[in-house]
């Protein structure tokens, strides 16, 4: 009772914090597991373009505001530069090298991916500098709000209470909807499901894996863009996201996307629990989570087991 | 004769699907034993149950007295049950003498580190077993480069490598061009017989069956529907209605 | 090709390696950190037998690299510290390989990449003991009882990490042959055989990764020798990814592979960082994917070709 009483309040903020945090790596991990279902491929580069959506994004916000632009334009500007990054960069990557690496053996598949974070990673460095970026314009602009919480409140940003777990849940919505309900979501579960048969159905199952593969970049760029605001981008952060979102991944399940908001709220709240409460786990928490859950469901905590067939 | 394998009450369903609806089966040591039966009847499933592939929901499984249900393959095939399969399972990366020597290399126990694995003593076992099964010219072939009759036959003679006592085969004709068919039988009961070893087989194509097996077991919706030798199952009209008739690969005992 | 046209070229190798650090003195430092690497990449090799892909093991690297400079204020001898230090690793490999051969592809990968992870991490945040990213220098080293420093210390680690890697290699080639190599071999292409030849995958797999596990630790080993100071960079993905780049670049098909790729790794990123200095990633990048593109054999391979041909 004394305890909560004393840290009743970093245990709001925790849980505030990790919701906002799990929604961010909702965004980026969402988008590699759809990429990975169609394309069996796990695109190391994808956290790359979570920073290049980052940067874009700032760097765009901050020209648009030197324009003179009022505050709230900050706010579309994320956005635009998610979808322009994605629309870019993602037709590019996979025409030009994902499609003709297709039937190369899976580490090789890999190890392409690999080469173009190692390419991306500098590309962002000439391109945006090695100095820290931020624009926190539409932090400021949206204010904070105060969170009762027990006797108390808690103040915390409107932008990371409502903007971002919005903006991943209507995105989780959209793609369960699409997937389910719209002829190209279910050319995409298709393709998902079993390659060929999905080809001898008719299904242009090269234009699937272009849609799903640019759909996943724009996905990451957002995360990049949305999370922009309430962090300094630096060098590197597009490595550190990467091997989160893999850990997401590989807790949800490979394929899954409802799983992957599971897991995202698992690693994110863990991590915030752990920033409060032993700050040197906190890198350490979204493994240990997903060691875990491997150790007792080998295929994620979503996924379905294969059996090796005979 | 002595019993070999005794199943009792075996139990297994996939969803509503009746592999194996309290199947009691005896194997005597030295027979061919084949099974017939639709496709789906759970004729696979038993080679599965038996080689701990696949663990039934009920019953047991004795192989010379001792039960073996809940074993994992490897401890089974320890105990001398080998098996092949419908679809080949060769290293492919590998060649057929190399196949081979591997079987035998892993039927003597611990994997040696040190040396070679076409050592004399494995390359001259596995050569000969090649030969048995008359594959001396495609010995350093790679096994993806084989046709299918061929790595059937591959994928037998590893299995035979491991000197089993009883070998439980997988549609051992299927995707062999009819013409070769015969010949593959006729290596297959010149090896098996050779070697003393108890062989029960799932089998589609009647004229390999009436060839092969000295007794016919027939599969039905996860229940023996007939047992016994070749010319009276064979000549059943039940049998020939309800097995032959539906697989079209019963050539000439299917119905006119 | 035969074990004697191998076992020449090693030999031939190793003489154009000593005349090199003989003629170009920068160069000693290149060479001995390229076989180093070579070694981790080594035990990559293995792994890459059975068709797996590790993208943790800069794990055992670092825990090697970080053991030896420790070790060095309690016993300075090179000769004990690098056999202490690549048994570590191969006993906690044993204990993380318990783990992990239990899963295959993606998820063997990223669970390796997430214990490293861990790993880094610990090394970074443990500031006490670890001091963080400013890492670690080594103490005095001997040799045999003597002092090392200046160009006798050069030599002479240059010399050990030679007969290190004369040594594994030779022992990596005659077990590649054998048929526990061969079962190796066999997890790639059919699995599930060999559980029905009373064969356990697993125990082959582990048995590669230990050995994986010692190597890296004796590469990193000699590394720390080298190098003089550790940092958490070491156990960083990167590392691990940088490993298994050398193995593609050097290609699978010979244990000579390893090294020829160490070799070309360590110079092309001494040339493009003279060249390019923001740059020396993405070139690095533009090479792995040229090389997984139009010579997916490796360097090893384009050689190989050659004989064959001629």
């Amino acid at each position: 009772m004394s305890w909560f009483a004393e840290n009743g309040l970093l245990v709001g903020l925790a849980l505030l914090d990790g919701l906002s945090y799990a929604a961010a790596v909702f965004m980026v991990a969402v988008g590699l597991n759809l990429v990975f279902g169609v394309m069996r491929v796990l695109n190391v580069a994808h956290g790359s373009l979570y920073a290049i959506g980052g940067y874009a994004a700032a760097s765009l916000g901050l020209f648009v505001a030197s324009l003179g632009a009022p505050p709230w334009a900050g706010l579309p500007v994320l956005l635009a530069a998610a979808v322009l990054v994605g629309a870019l960069l993602g037709p590019l990557i996979e025409r030009l090298l994902l499609r003709r690496m297709q039937d190369q053996e899976p580490v090789l598949q890999l190890l392409v991916t690999f080469a173009l974070f190692m390419i991306l990673e500098d590309l962002q460095k000439l391109a945006f500098g090695v100095q820290p970026v931020v624009f926190d314009a539409p932090l400021k602009w949206l204010g904070t709000v105060d969170v009762p919480f027990g006797a108390d409140a808690i103040p915390f940003t409107a932008y990371q209470l409502y903007v971002l777990p919005g903006v991943a849940l209507a995105t989780l919505a959209i793609l369960a909807v699409v997937l389910r309900y719209t002829l190209v979501g279910r050319m995409v579960v298709a393709v998902t499901v079993d390659r060929e048969a999905a080809r001898a159905m008719g299904i242009d199952a090269a234009k699937v894996t272009l849609l799903t593969f640019t759909a996943g970049a724009a996905l990451a760029a957002l995360g990049g863009a949305l999370a922009a605001p309430t962090v300094s981008l630096v060098p590197g952060v597009g490595a550190s996201t990467i091997v989160l979102s893999f850990a997401v991944v590989a807790t949800a399940g490979l394929g899954q996307i409802e799983g992957a908001a599971v897991a995202a709220l698992l690693i994110g709240l863990g991590r915030s629990f752990a920033v409060y409460v032993a700050p040197e786990f906190e890198v350490v928490v979204p493994y240990a989570i997903m060691v875990t859950v491997l150790l007792f469901r080998p295929q994620g905590l979503f996924g379905v087991a294969e059996t090796r067939r005979i | 004769m002595s019993v070999l394998l005794s199943a009792r009450d075996l139990r297994l369903a996939f969803g509503g699907l009746k592999a194996a609806d309290g199947i009691d089966l005896d194997v005597e040591g030295g027979e061919f034993l084949a099974i017939i039966g639709p496709n789906g009847a759970g004729k696979t499933t038993f080679i599965n149950m038996t080689t701990g592939y696949l663990k039934p929901q009920g019953g047991s499984i004795r192989f010379d007295g001792q039960p073996i249900l809940g074993l994992s393959p490897r401890r089974i095939v320890a105990l001398g049950i080998a098996r092949s399969f419908q679809l080949p399972q060769l290293f492919t990366e590998h060649t057929v003498l190399q196949n081979v020597a591997l079987a035998v290399a892993a039927r003597e126990g611990r994997l040696s580190l040190m040396a070679p694995l076409l050592r004399r003593a494995f390359r001259d076992e596995a050569a000969e077993l090649i030969g048995r099964f008359g594959l001396s010219g495609v010995a350093e072939a790679r096994a993806d480069a084989l046709n299918e009759g061929t790595r059937k036959l591959v994928d037998i003679a590893m299995a035979v490598a491991l000197r089993p006592r009883l070998i439980m085969m997988d549609e051992p004709t299927s995707g062999v061009a009819a013409s070769e068919k015969m010949a593959i039988v006729e290596t297959l009961v010149r090896v098996l017989r050779g070697a003393g070893v108890t062989a029960v087989f799932v089998e589609h194509d009647m004229d390999v069956v009436g060839r092969f097996a000295d007794r016919v077991a027939v599969w039905g919706q996860g229940r023996i529907a007939a047992l016994g030798p070749p010319r009276e199952i064979l000549n059943d009209p039940e049998v020939q209605r309800t097995v032959i008739g539906i697989v079209p690969a019963g050539g000439v005992h299917a119905p006119a | 090709m035969s074990r004697r046209a191998e076992t020449l070229l090693a030999l031939a190798g190793a003489a154009l390696v000593v005349g090199l650090a003989y003629a170009v003195p920068w160069l000693r430092f290149v060479l001995t950190i390229a076989l180093a690497k070579g070694l981790a990449v080594l035990g990559i090799l293995l792994l890459l037998r059975a068709g797996q892909v590790s993208f943790g093991h800069a794990l055992y690297l670092a825990l090697a690299a970080y053991a030896v400079a420790f070790g060095t204020a309690v016993v300075p001898e090179a000769l004990l510290l690098v056999p202490a230090a690549g048994l570590l690793a191969g006993l906690v490999g044993l204990v993380i390989g318990l783990f992990v051969v239990r899963y295959r592809e993606i998820f063997f990968g990223m669970l390796n990449l997430a214990l490293s992870m861990v790993f880094y991490s610990v090394l970074e945040k443990f500031y006490a003991i670890t001091h963080g990213a400013d890492g670690i220098r080594l103490g005095p080293v001997t040799f045999l009882g003597l002092p090392l420093a200046g160009e006798t210390a050069e030599w002479t680690v240059l010399g050990l990490a030679l007969v290190l890697v004369l040594g594994f290699g030779a022992l990596v080639r005659v077990a590649l042959a054998s048929p526990w190599g061969e079962a190796l071999a066999g997890i790639k292409t059919r699995e599930t055989r060999l559980d029905f030849m009373g064969v356990s995958p697993r125990r082959v797999l582990l048995i590669a990764y230990v050995a994986s596990a010692v190597m890296a630790g004796c590469g990193g080993a000699l590394i720390a020798l080298t190098t003089r100071h550790v940092t958490p960079a070491l156990a960083y993905w990167t590392t691990s990814g940088e490993l298994v780049f050398i193995a593609i670049l050097g290609g699978a098909g010979s244990v000579l592979g390893p090294f020829l790729g160490a070799a070309a790794y360590e110079l092309t990123r001494v040339y493009a960082a003279a060249l390019v200095a923001n740059a020396w990633q993405a070139v690095l990048g533009i090479v792995l994917l040229c090389v997984i593109v139009f010579a997916p054999g490796g360097l090893w391979g384009l050689i190989a070709r050659r004989r064959r041909a001629a």
